[in-house]
């Protein structure tokens, strides 16, 4: 039997705050998170893009050595979520550890700031016969990093995803943590993704030149999806968790239920590894709607994957007017922040969260004037009270991953 | 020249405290039961025994280390080894 899934707490380490009252006060303000790029030494004097979406506040960590030492920038962002996320939903011990919570949790690639240092000691020529790759670095390194060192911190049991599928990770995550839920596999699920600052990334999105260069001096104006001087994407930092658990047990223990995953859907475009492909996207909100046993017209909001490159956006909107028309309400998240990668799935369905419980749309930002190809869909210009009853969420991944999340206000 | 124990032992005491944030531990505790310190930890000390030492340690050499469970124990192993290096 299909069991109900609902989520009972999230967190999200964003550029725009940590928290929901630091990110709900940017949304309502209309505050960017995209700052200056840093310099880091080796690549970004060669990046032409000079923004990155930063988190250049303070976060205390407070954890012990023995889970520090096989962390690395990644694995502080993933854990300190999941930590929150547990306090918030006050699971006792014994769940935690009992085998029936589980962990999918992913990044784009593990940490790039320790595979730098692992090629330093490799390519730095240096004749110290003491020079060495650290014990730890492959686990601070590793691709699943984020996802085991949280089952180490919190001596979690249950089963471990963690997916990798660039900007798709969390979305994944999430999806394939509601499945484990709804299919009795495990009775709760830590979900999510996490991304740490790096020009890797950056430079890697340059070289395609899909990264914005036309706002290096005013990086809070870009990106600027779906509008008429957008030139890209720009590339962020963050981390976001949620808890997905059975519904009858959720309420059971009293727990606050903050909405329901009623759909989920994942699907390759079988083709182009890069390119912006319509029928892909159409038929994962399809999937989607499908799965989640509603149709196009019972949809009150959609969280764009609207990335601001030139033609990505102009094809998301074709695919959503294809089925949605111009009657549901879209908004562009990432235009607050940039593209926070592995993590985008799950920061932007925290945020439908957080709009869904407070009954608000935050707009894309930078919308001034919408782009003319994209212009059949009904885009959020300006913030606006409005009930949300059910979202979707969609991400799409280098790789042509595409995913639809189905969220439902309970 | 041979290194002398309380010179070892000074060392020690600031590589636990500077790189494994263990301060002052006994000549005689466990290490791994009272401080969780680790496989992991033991391959991390033993690229700080070889600065000791001054010279780099072989493989058989470090897989002998891997049974050392006290700080008194460390001592003993790297003055051996500063005998069998020489």
């Amino acid at each position: 039997m299909e069991k109900k899934v609902v989520i009972t707490a999230c967190s999200a380490l964003t550029p725009i705050g940590h928290g929901k009252q630091q990110i709900l006060h940017s949304l309502k303000n209309g505050l960017s998170g995209v700052k200056a790029l840093r310099d880091d030494g080796l690549l970004s004097d060669y990046i032409h893009s000079k923004v990155f979406g930063t988190i250049d506040y303070p976060v205390e960590f407070d954890f012990k050595r023995s889970h520090r030492k096989t962390m690395g920038p990644v694995a502080f962002y993933a854990c300190q979520v999941v930590k929150e996320v547990l306090e918030q939903a006050g699971l006792d011990d014994d769940f935690i550890t009992s085998g029936r919570l589980g962990v999918a949790f992913g990044s784009t690639h593990g940490s790039p700031t320790i595979q730098r240092n692992i090629y330093k000691t490799f390519f730095s020529g240096s004749k110290d016969q003491f020079s060495t790759v650290s014990a730890v670095d492959y686990l601070k390194s590793m691709v699943h990093t984020t996802a085991v060192n949280i089952t180490k911190m919190f001596g979690i049991t249950g089963r471990v995803i963690s997916s990798s599928t660039a900007c798709t990770t969390s979305s994944q995550s999430i999806g394939f943590g509601y499945e484990m839920v709804k299919f009795g596999i495990q009775d709760a699920m830590i979900c999510g993704g996490a991304d740490e600052y790096d020009t890797t990334t950056v430079a890697v999105f340059d070289n395609l030149l899909a990264c914005s260069t036309a706002f290096n001096d005013t990086p809070y104006l870009t990106p600027r999806p779906f509008e008429a001087r957008r030139d890209g994407l720009v590339v962020g930092e963050g981390a976001g968790a949620v808890l997905l658990e059975e519904y009858n047990r959720a309420k059971k223990r009293g727990a606050d239920i903050l909405g329901e995953v009623i759909g989920f859907s994942c699907n390759n475009n079988g083709g182009d590894l890069i390119l912006p492909n319509a029928k892909g996207i159409q038929e994962t909100i399809r999937l989607g709607l499908e799965s989640a046993k509603i149709n196009a017209e019972d949809v009150d909001l959609i969280s764009a994957h609207a990335t601001g490159t030139k033609m990505g956006d102009v094809i998301e909107a074709q695919a959503i007017h294809s089925i949605f028309g111009d009657t549901v309400h879209v908004t562009g998240l990432k235009s607050y922040m940039g593209h926070t990668m592995g993590t985008c799935g799950v920061i932007e369905t925290i945020i439908a969260l957080y709009m869904m419980e407070k009954g608000f749309i935050a707009p894309t930002l930078n919308l001034e004037k919408i782009d003319k190809r994209c212009a059949m869909i009904k885009h959020v210009k300006d913030l606006m009270d409005s009930e949300i009853r059910i979202a979707l969420v969609q991400n799409f991944a280098f790789g042509g991953v595409n995913t639809c999340l189905i969220l439902k206000k309970v | 020249m041979k290194l002398e124990r309380e010179y070892i032992l000074k060392e020690l005491s600031r590589i636990f405290n500077e790189k494994f944030e263990i301060k002052n531990p006994g000549v005689d505790d466990d290490l791994r039961e009272e401080y969780e310190f680790d496989s992991i930890d033991a391959i991390e000390l033993l690229v700080e025994i070889e600065k000791i030492l001054g010279f780099p340690l072989s493989q058989e050499q470090k897989k002998m280390a891997m049974e050392v469970r006290t700080i008194d124990q460390i001592c003993d192993y790297i003055q051996k080894m500063e005998y069998v290096g020489v």
